[in-house]
């Protein structure tokens, strides 16, 4: 019963919006943005590091976090991490492989993507770069939300693990409008359940609907790709953003959507000196 | 009495939906839709009760292929008023 009441109070208050401090909009900032995301979290959960929070509900919860530690000894997403470094190291039909097409030979680099790319114009994502580079390379693309994906950047997170994301935004002014794109998809509220991803990931992370706690929106790309139990199966950041709108009840723009690479690209850079945990397993 | 059922039976046959009520209230939610999707912000819901509309419509059910493409068009219309609104709302949720 209690819990019942407590699943009342989260929805009620997701429906009205119980919404962090808000002053009047000024020109953008994004270091500033960078610097009230983080302290609007580690304020919410003064136990917690920083780094702790790309660990997600397990950074909060100690039962969850035990159950973590005990999956971490045979991690569920370990058949993709090997899947993906075989997959990265096969030769394309041309001879060339993945490590062609990225810096370091792709390896140890996951910490600077997405990335604002002055000549296209646009945000590039690691799922984005990886299907160009197979394109360029006269491979057909690869599905954004399905496993072939998820293993490749499963295997990119993993040469990354521990380095902080370093995203930037160039002196550009569509730099700085994706960025600002990407910031009001993340606090705008869509779908008949009339939900931002702001109403589940800042106002109510460590809060539970149904049997899921909300992961804290800081951090939270830093563990992808992930194995979640309840997909029962890999997960790229694609999958993730498509499935939160349909869990609201919004129609998801295509994977890879300008929307989507935008999000991530806002999420990402306030996320800026959090380490990568990636792959990461979840409920 | 007969009178009484032929006038009723009358009554319940203007009262039903048309072939062609369907046609119009379906082109009514499609348009409110393709409005949403414009503006990005198409829900699942309207998707779903546009389908269930068509499939009524085939099986020759027009009172219950009106009766959901108006449900789809209001959902739509819903769609279009939280794009909207939430075109400057969004900023009250900002931390900052």
């Amino acid at each position: 019963m209690t819990r019942f009441l407590h699943a009342i109070l989260v929805l009620a208050a997701l429906a009205f919006g119980i919404a962090p401090s808000a002053k009047a909009a000024s020109s953008p900032d994004p270091a500033a943005d960078a610097r009230a995301f983080q302290k609007y979290y580690t304020e919410k959960f003064p136990k917690l590091k920083l780094e702790d929070f790309v660990n997600g509900p397990y950074a909060i919860d100690e039962d969850m976090r035990r159950q973590w530690q005990e999956i971490e000894q045979f991690p569920p997403y370990e058949f993709s991490l090997d899947r993906g470094k075989e997959m990265f190291a096969q030769p394309f039909a041309n001879g060339k492989s993945y490590a062609d097409c990225f810096a370091n030979g792709g390896v140890g680099i996951r910490q600077n993507y997405p990335y604002f790319d002055e000549n296209a114009g646009k945000v590039i994502t690691l799922e984005l770069a990886l299907n160009q580079c197979r394109e360029a390379n006269g491979e057909p693309p690869l599905s954004y939300e399905k496993e072939e994906m998820a293993a490749l950047t499963a295997y990119m997170a993993f040469t990354s693990r521990g380095k902080p994301f370093d995203i930037k935004i160039p002196d550009d002014p569509r730099a700085l409008e994706a960025y600002e794109n990407g910031k009001r998809y993340f606090y705008t509220r869509r779908g008949q359940l009339n939900f931002s991803c702001a109403s589940c990931h800042v106002q109510n992370p460590g809060e539970r609907l149904r049997a899921e706690m909300l992961a804290p929106a800081l951090g939270i790309l830093n563990a992808m790709p992930i194995y979640r139990s309840e997909w029962g199966g890999m997960g790229t950041i694609s999958r993730r953003f498509t499935t939160c709108n349909s869990q609201v009840r919004g129609a998801p723009l295509a994977p890879q959507a300008e929307e989507y690479r935008d999000l991530e690209y806002f999420l990402s850079y306030v996320s800026n000196g959090l380490p990568i945990s990636g792959p990461g397993a979840r409920p | 009495m007969a009178l009484a059922f032929l006038i009723a039976g009358a009554q319940s046959v203007f009262a039903a939906g048309s072939e062609a009520d369907f046609k119009a209230a379906y082109a009514a939610a499609e348009a409110a839709n393709r409005e949403a999707g414009a503006l990005r912000n198409q829900w699942t819901v309207t998707t779903s009760a546009l389908a269930e509309a068509k499939r009524a419509a085939e099986m020759g059910n027009f009172d219950q292929a009106v009766a959901a493409s108006k449900e789809a068009e209001a959902l739509a219309k819903a769609s279009i008023s939280q794009a909207t609104h939430e075109k400057e709302a969004w900023k009250a949720l900002e931390i900052r």
